[in-house]
């Protein structure tokens, strides 16, 4: 029985593991000239290298070699002097040559860290290795109920992917996390994605696998000093699900821990629609990748001066930049951590930088779009609205022109597909009120419905506008500046605040 | 004398006169394998039509005034080992019985550029893994000395064919040897060059980090003038040296021996050396020194257990090497039954595919890079190839030249060592060390054994990027021996 | 006592995907099992602060620029193929997940 994750932390600590692919976009592939495109047809971006025909040979790609020391140096880690490339053999369709040009013994980056931010807290995660290899091809399983690969009758296999440059970030153990495990995971893939596109180094898309993390857990009973036998959960690729497989693996095993089971060494598959994991392969043998040192490709050895080139030639990486704009912007360490977590930050800025006040933006972004996304499943910024869109609202509520809940069907309008935020207030009619005759006929209406209401103001009890303006609002279908009509209605019943 | 008898270097200089066209010494040489290769079955692959048209358009380009390189019109014969975009590519292996690569190797395609017409492509061990060429999965070729007698291998077919005057030239790669010891047996010149000094890029791969394309001819001149049409800098192979050569083609022309510092390898000739061979081998070795060459005795210890490092560290890059082999993109496919899975599909064809030597070899590499045996075994193959190439080194400080019999015994009868894997691995006992340390070798024809009348070869090794050493050597020898024959040691070959 | 055991010759036919019958599996016991003993002599070498020699030459770093160079087209690409679908290689059902 899985066990509920509370009861889980209280009897276990958990130790994460992660490892974190990332395609880069280099214009062409690892180790051929055949180009990178996503969703090209299918076998058209290969070439006698990528397709491992007999005779055929590796060159090296020297951006991906450059991309791959930024990263590490991002990363805070040492770049090795001297290293190599190895092979990884082991037998699959989706690889061309059986074998995949990876790094063994000798990455090409080692040693480093990274910070991330969890619930007020700065926590350090180690960082082991960066290293430089090939992507494989892409199957697809026909036949069969699923469509997956059991049960499949064949499949079919396009190359294109294969020999697209691949880096690999692997962690040290993570020990310590304790409750915020899957936070913690999260906020470092998080954290991850935003130094590579800062680098420019990959467009990071989970969702087409341009960045993919298998994460490793493993439990100890409270107050061992040894660590428990770890689990390795495949291909987990969105963030959500990176916090939901560390969750869930936590569960099963504190479950299996509890029952006096014993967890297997094992690769495991997330499964998004259940949110759990389920075994890989039961393997009748153990793998026996047999590495060794690539002779087609001769060993690297960064010149130091370029190597310092690269390093002082570093964009200001993401934790930097969010300090920069914490202070800019005048936020709690909380705000912006949430804004950090709900991938708010660039779009904030972009907005910020469209001309809207950061208090605005962020309101925007955090508040009704932030609900809007979560609603739909969607990422924020594959919301159908640009921050030129926030900012132009923002613009609009400051003129007067809109109040907030205009703004709010503005926003819905251009979320709707329905056009600019100025072409929705066209379309939907959504000026505010601000012809003061007819406010105020409405306002000499909303007192006669309103005597008792209005009776009280009269006497002082100034409390009771916000019913009249209420009543307003209402009969003004929100199209009324509430401000406007309160300060109406008290000049008509003779009071004042 | 017929077009057939005429060496590569004489036939260019007719063909640039216009005394006779590619296409009439294609032919000369195509009506000569109808003839005689039902006996010698040096090839996998003759189209004569393909060849005459390659013929055809290298005349019409001479004709134009278009300047080609100076070898143009002479017809090749190339180890089917190399990709070729007009004819099939075989590795004499089943598992690619039949496939038509997209693209030719950098060897063909820049002899190609350089006007030399393909005859056909050449049998082989399958996968290059051998020494007798009798492991093709097609069928075994005999020496023209004897055909009862293997023509060496892996490259036998490229080195049968030149003997029995198929091709004035051929391409054939050496990986412990399988051009050396091929030219040895058969009685002519064979060049294993400097490691990176001629492109693999389309040479299919046997083990990469020793794997050399070199020429094969019936002189030494020939040879140096093939070397240098294929060899140079290929971006295509990370591998490949991007740095000047001195000609060998020039040293070649230089047989001049006077001054130089030959090393006679102690390690090479005592026991398991046939006498006729060793006998020829002395008689070449003092030959030298009455040309004015220093000789001194070198030992370089390590080399007599360089075979064995060489049986780990070939294996095992065979075993990743020839993984690609899998049913999968190209190439056999075996028991797809519709029910069976990937995984079996391809074990089914891999048994299938590959000859005894291949899987013998693939499984003796996956045991040398298995956990466990990794360091006892490849790690220290490879500690063992830094030793060998540090005693190359130290005995280069002494000398310009190491000199040795290239291989123990003449050819051996087909059939003889089929059984004895190790007895086989034999015949590249002394060719090894240059391939582990990337070394450049040649073999040049030195006599024929008394006991039973078979070519020997000499084997000339030197330095790095010192090809040229070989080729200065070599003609020397050449020249010297030929003077004392009255001719080329195959004019002594019985006629087919 | 030998070098290899039937049994370890199987696990190598198996990792390097050859479907070998009993018989075959005998014969190369007993050659994998003359030539291994042969190779260990390598062991005879004192080696022990040597560096391993991966290459033939000692050469590093050489790169390609990132530039993109013509492609097979897939007719080319699946001309060799045992079948075909979708412009795609058909390949038999594949059992495990990838490694």
């Amino acid at each position: 029985m899985t066990m509920v994750y509370d009861e889980a932390l209280d009897a276990f600590e958990p130790v994460l593991g992660l490892e974190t692919h990332v395609e880069l976009g280099t214009r062409s592939k690892m180790f051929c000239g055949c180009k990178t495109t996503f969703g090209a047809p299918p076998n058209t971006q290969v070439c006698p290298t990528c397709l491992a025909l007999p005779g055929a040979l590796p060159t090296a790609n020297t951006m991906a070699i450059e991309s791959t020391i930024r990263i590490g140096l991002a990363l805070n880690c040492s770049i090795a002097e001297w290293c190599r490339f190895a092979r990884k053999n082991y037998f699959y369709p989706d690889m061309p040559k059986n074998y995949q040009i990876s790094q063994y013994d000798e990455p090409l980056c080692f040693d480093g860290y990274v910070d991330v931010e969890v619930d007020g807290k700065t926590v350090r995660i180690e960082i082991e290795r960066v290293h430089l290899e090939e992507d494989t091809g892409k199957s697809t399983h026909v036949g069969g109920a699923t469509g997956r690969i059991h049960g499949a009758d064949y499949s079919i296999v396009d190359y294109n992917r294969a020999g697209i440059p691949l880096v690999e970030i692997v962690t040290k153990p993570i020990p310590g996390t304790d409750r915020l495990a899957p936070e913690v995971a999260r906020a470092y893939v998080t954290e991850l994605r935003e130094i590579m596109r800062s680098l420019g180094v990959s467009d990071v898309r989970m969702e087409e696998g341009s960045l993919r993390c298998d994460v490793n857990v493993s439990l100890m009973p409270r107050g061992a000093s040894e660590w428990g036998t770890r689990t390795e959960t495949k291909n987990v690729n969105s963030l959500r699900s990176v916090e939901r497989a560390v969750r869930s693996e936590i569960e099963r095993q504190a479950g299996v821990l509890t029952d006096g089971g014993k967890i297997v060494q094992e690769t495991r598959h997330f499964h998004e629609d259940t949110g759990t994991t389920t075994s890989g392969r039961s393997k009748e043998e153990a793998q026996d990748y047999r590495y060794f040192p690539e002779p087609d490709l001769v060993p690297i050895a960064p010149d130091p001066d370029w190597v310092a080139e690269l390093k002082a030639a570093l964009p200001e990486l993401p934790s930097v930049r969010r300090k920069r704009l914490q202070d800019e912007w005048g936020l709690s360490d909380l705000d912006m951590q949430a804004m950090h977590n709900a991938d708010a930050i660039d779009l904030v800025e972009a907005t910020v930088a469209a001309g809207a006040p950061p208090a605005d933006a962020r309101k925007w972004w955090m508040g009704e779009l932030a609900r809007r996304a979560n609603e739909t499943g969607t990422p924020l910024a594959d919301l159908p609205i640009t921050p030129a869109d926030i900012a132009r609202v923002t613009e609009l509520v400051a003129s007067g022109a809109l109040n907030d809940k205009l703004a709010r069907e503005v926003l819905e309008g251009v979320l709707a597909g329905e056009g600019t935020p100025d072409e929705v207030v066209e379309k939907r009619g959504l000026q505010i009120v601000n012809d003061e005759g007819e406010l105020s006929a409405i306002i000499d209406q909303v007192l006669a419905d309103n005597a008792d209401a209005a009776d009280k103001v009269r006497s002082g009890k100034i409390a009771a506008a916000g019913a009249l303006v209420g009543g307003v609002m209402r009969a003004s279908k929100g199209k009324a500046d509430a401000a406007r009509a309160r300060q109406l209605i008290l000049e008509k019943l003779g009071v004042s605040e | 004398m017929s077009l057939i008898r005429k060496t590569a270097a004489e036939l260019a200089s007719m063909i640039a006169a216009g005394e006779v066209s590619s296409v009439e010494v294609a032919e000369a040489h195509l009506d000569r394998m109808a003839e005689v290769e039902p006996k010698v079955k040096a090839f996998l692959h003759v189209d004569r039509e393909t060849t005459i048209e390659q013929a055809q358009a290298v005349d019409t380009r001479l004709r134009a005034g278009e300047k080609l390189g100076p070898l143009a019109g002479v017809p090749i014969a190339h180890k089917d080992i190399f990709t070729t975009r007009d004819m099939p590519t075989t590795a004499a292996s089943k598992i690619l019985e039949g496939w038509r690569p997209p693209y030719d190797a950098t060897v063909t395609k820049r002899l190609r550029e350089a006007g030399l017409v393909i005859l056909g492509k050449t049998n082989l061990d399958e996968f290059a893994m051998g020494s007798s060429t009798e492991n093709s999965a097609f069928h075994p070729t005999r020496n023209p000395w004897d055909l009862t007698k293997v023509p060496g291998g892996s490259s036998g077919g490229s080195s049968a064919a030149v003997a029995a005057y198929e091709a004035p030239l051929s391409t054939g790669t050496d990986t412990g040897g399988s051009i050396r010891q091929p030219a040895s047996v058969t009685g002519i010149v064979g060049m294993k060059p400097t490691y990176g000094g001629s492109s693999r890029y389309g040479l299919i791969a046997f083990a990469s980090s020793l794997d050399t394309p070199g020429p094969f001819a019936r002189n030494v001149l020939d040879a140096a003038l093939l070397q240098e049409a294929f060899s140079g800098h290929d971006p295509m192979d990370s591998t490949s040296i991007d740095a000047p050569v001195p000609s060998v083609v020039e040293a070649a022309r230089n047989a001049d021996v006077a001054g130089m510092r030959i090393g006679v390898l102690k390690e090479f000739g005592g026991e398991g050396f046939q006498p006729g061979v060793l006998a020829r081998y002395n008689e070449t070795v003092q030959l030298l020194e009455s040309l004015g060459a220093k000789v001194v005795e070198v030992s370089c210890p390590s080399f007599t257990v360089a075979l064995y490092a060489y049986y780990l560290v070939a294996p095992s890059e065979c075993s990743s090497n020839l993984a690609r082999f899998d049913a999968m993109r190209y190439g056999l496919r075996a028991g797809d039954d519709g029910t069976r899975s990937a995984e079996e599909v391809m074990a089914l064809t891999r048994a299938a595919g590959f000859g005894p030597e291949v899987k013998r070899r693939i499984m003796l590499g996956t045991y040398a890079l298995s956990s466990g045996y990794y360091d006892a075994y490849y790690g220290q193959a490879q500690k063992v190839r830094t030793v060998i190439s540090r005693e190359f080194e130290a005995a280069y400080q002494q000398v310009d030249v190491l000199v040795s019999p290239t291989t123990p015994t003449t050819a051996f009868a087909i059939g003889e060592r089929v059984d004895d894997p190790m007895a086989m691995y034999l015949a590249d006992l002394c060719t090894i060390p240059s391939n582990l340390a990337g070394n450049a070798a040649i073999s040049v024809p030195c006599g024929l054994a008394e006991e039973d009348g078979l070519p020997v070869g000499l084997q000339i090794m030197a330095p790095v990027l010192a090809d040229d050493r070989c080729y200065r050597v070599g003609a020397a020898v050449e020249q010297a021996l030929e003077s004392r024959w009255g001719g080329p040691l195959l004019k002594e070959a019985p006629s087919l | 006592m030998s070098a290899i055991t039937r049994d370890e010759v199987a696990h190598l036919a198996r990792l390097s995907r050859l479907a070998l019958t009993g018989n075959e599996l005998d014969h190369y016991a007993t050659q994998l099992d003359a030539i291994i003993e042969a190779v260990a002599k390598v062991a005879e070498v004192a080696a022990e602060d040597v560096p391993p020699s991966s290459h033939a030459l000692p050469l590093t770093n050489v790169f390609r620029a990132d530039e993109v160079r013509q492609s097979l087209t897939p007719e080319q690409a699946l001309a060799g193929a045992p079948a075909v679908e979708d412009d795609r290689f058909r390949v038999p059902r594949i059992l495990g997940e990838e490694a």
